[in-house]
């Protein structure tokens, strides 16, 4: 063996420890979903599943059957309702807003241009569990705490800023010329960015609209304070729900965990490619 | 008018109203509310101005000094442990031209993690009775379980493990960009000029990279906080406020024990902190920017 072989294996070998130490937290967690809560508490631990099952789901969703132990399940298709209702909602609205922010960003000059940028972004980096407190005082004087709207509100603001970041960066890309031709042959300005610039930069605006909702979907700590009941908690509330209510109910817990990884699963492999240049302001060559 | 409607802030209102409503006006009561005695379960205190007393008691308070300095050293370990290991698995990535595409793909399967569950699956693999760590340790003979998430400095490191666990692949993903990124040139005649490939990483990719970490370190130091979740769902600071974070202990005060006014004081702080973490490399990142710059 030459010593080119021997690096070839090594980059290989380390390449595959790589892979095993970055998937097996998370495939262990899907695996314990449908597992009997005997195998999960089994000493010695049982490495190979003797068998598979989907007790878990059954009991988060339809109530305690056999074999679950008779315990009362955790409103997760509420959970699940309301995840979805705040998440599309909120995503909407701040890549509509955010959309039309980037644009300004992109398309206009003005004093201190960077300054502003900064500005919005910073209001991002203000810890979510800072920024609740003041929130939830105000929410529980105007009646907006555990409601569909108060939340919602939160992660709009919550999501400008990343927005702006990503589709300003989408729309520097295309080159003001083209605009500035539809324009002399006597488009509007409106008309320019409606039939040009938005469908150049659709890819963009999607990817900064599953980044938005991604980021709604995960949220905890903003939410964990702002949602009381089943009326407005979401899924990842809904986790800490296993942990208060029993002795912790691994299986269940992992089969919930599942379920709130599925759609982001999808979601990221459907962007990635976005997320990297769009990130990287697609200007550096990437 | 005219002018108004051509201009950029016509574009920027609708963000500047909601940023001003949720987060600007927000803030100001929280800074109003730090200067007084605000308890959740007394709503008149809210009108009570005591000056800078929560603050004088903040500094003078041992269990707020020892989370804020926990936060600190945590931070400064894990994102420079992240870089580190991110920069590795990008370098060993760019080595590999079969499969790349694949393996960058799998790279990118912690980002797709909320906290909570990076918390829950960590809390589950570190469980002392059934967790994978243990159990895999029965195997080689440690009968006695380790008591992972009670012991300080192994709940600590445990923690530890989780948040780089989710946020390597972040630095990994945006230098591997980078690496990919780097004109072939100037390296093949640094080769021919004798350079050693120690020599060609020190003068030329490094510089090269340089934006894309701060790029990364931009985009991790905005959202810090997360260990929040993390913890949370791990420990929830404790026992014994072994792991407490600045966060953890923030919510703690504001709202298992009222103590509005105390609380945002505290929150004021770690918004500095947080807001410093992320100016220092936004600067880094626009110098950076300007120097690399195609346009």
């Amino acid at each position: 063996m030459n010593k080119k072989q021997i690096n070839n294996i090594l980059i290989w070998f380390s390449a595959i420890v790589l892979i095993i130490l970055i998937m097996t937290p998370g495939l262990w967690v899907v695996l314990t979903a449908f597992r009997p809560q005997v195998d999960v508490m089994a000493k010695p631990a049982v490495w190979i599943p003797r068998n598979l099952n989907l007790i878990q789901f059954e009991t988060m969703l339809f109530g305690g059957s056999e074999g679950s132990m008779g315990r009362s399940p955790i409103p997760v298709l509420s959970y699940l309702r309301n995840s979805l209702i705040i998440s599309f909602t909120s995503t909407f609205i701040a890549v509509l807003v955010g959309t039309i922010g980037g644009y300004g960003f992109a398309r206009h000059n003005f004093k201190h241009k960077n300054k502003y940028f900064l500005l919005i972004m910073l209001t991002r980096t203000i810890p979510g569990i800072s920024l609740s407190l003041p929130i939830f005082i105000i929410f529980s004087k105007i009646g907006l705490i555990d409601t569909h709207i108060g939340i919602i509100l939160v992660f709009v603001a919550l999501n400008i800023p990343f927005t702006i970041w990503l589709t300003d960066g989408f729309f520097r890309q295309i080159p003001r010329a083209m605009s500035e031709v539809a324009m002399t042959d006597g488009c509007t300005k409106l008309q320019a960015f409606w039939h040009i610039e938005l469908p150049l930069s659709r890819s963009g605006i999607a990817s900064a609209g599953i980044f938005a909702f991604l980021i709604s979907w995960n949220e905890y700590a903003l939410v964990s304070n702002l949602a009381r009941s089943t009326d407005s908690k979401t899924l990842t509330v809904g986790l800490m729900d296993f942990t208060a209510q029993f002795t912790i109910n691994w299986p269940g817990m992992c089969a919930l965990a599942v379920f709130i990884i599925i759609p982001a699963l999808i979601l990221t492999f459907m962007v990635q490619k976005h997320l990297v240049t769009g990130l990287t302001f697609g200007g550096v060559k990437g | 008018m005219r002018k108004f409607l051509n201009g950029p802030w016509v574009l920027l209102m609708p963000t500047l109203i909601i940023l001003t409503c949720v987060v600007l006006l927000p803030l100001l009561l929280s800074l109003w509310t730090s200067f007084t005695p605000f308890k959740l379960t007394k709503p008149d205190t809210l009108y009570r101005f005591v000056g800078f007393r929560n603050y004088e008691r903040l500094i003078g308070d041992i269990d707020f000094w020892i989370a804020f300095g926990r936060t600190v050293l945590f931070l400064a370990i894990a994102l420079n442990l992240e870089l580190v290991f991110g920069l590795g698995i990008a370098l060993l990535i760019n080595k590999i031209t079969y499969g790349q595409r694949t393996l960058r793909t799998l790279m990118m399967f912690p980002m797709m993690f909320s906290p909570i569950l990076v918390g829950f699956q960590w809390k589950y693999i570190f469980n002392d009775n059934i967790g994978l760590m243990n159990n895999f340790l029965r195997e080689f003979g440690v009968i006695q379980p380790i008591p992972w998430l009670v012991d300080g400095i192994l709940a600590n490191t445990s923690i530890m493990a989780a948040e780089i666990w989710s946020s390597t692949s972040v630095f990994a993903i945006l230098l591997l960009a980078g690496l990919l990124g780097i004109p072939k040139d100037p390296i093949e005649a640094a080769k021919v000029d004798g350079c050693n490939s120690w020599q060609v990483f020190k003068n030329i990719t490094l510089p090269f990279l340089m934006p894309f970490v701060f790029i990364a370190m931009t985009i991790r130091s905005l959202d810090v906080a997360r260990a929040y979740d993390i913890v949370q769902m791990m420990t929830g600071g404790g026992p014994a406020k072994r792991t407490e974070l600045l966060w953890t202990l923030i919510s703690r005060t504001g709202y298992v024990d009222a103590k509005m006014g105390m609380a945002n004081a505290m929150s004021y702080i770690s918004i500095f902190l947080s807001i410093a973490f992320t100016f220092f490399f936004f600067y880094k990142l626009v110098e950076a920017r300007q120097r690399l710059s195609y346009e």
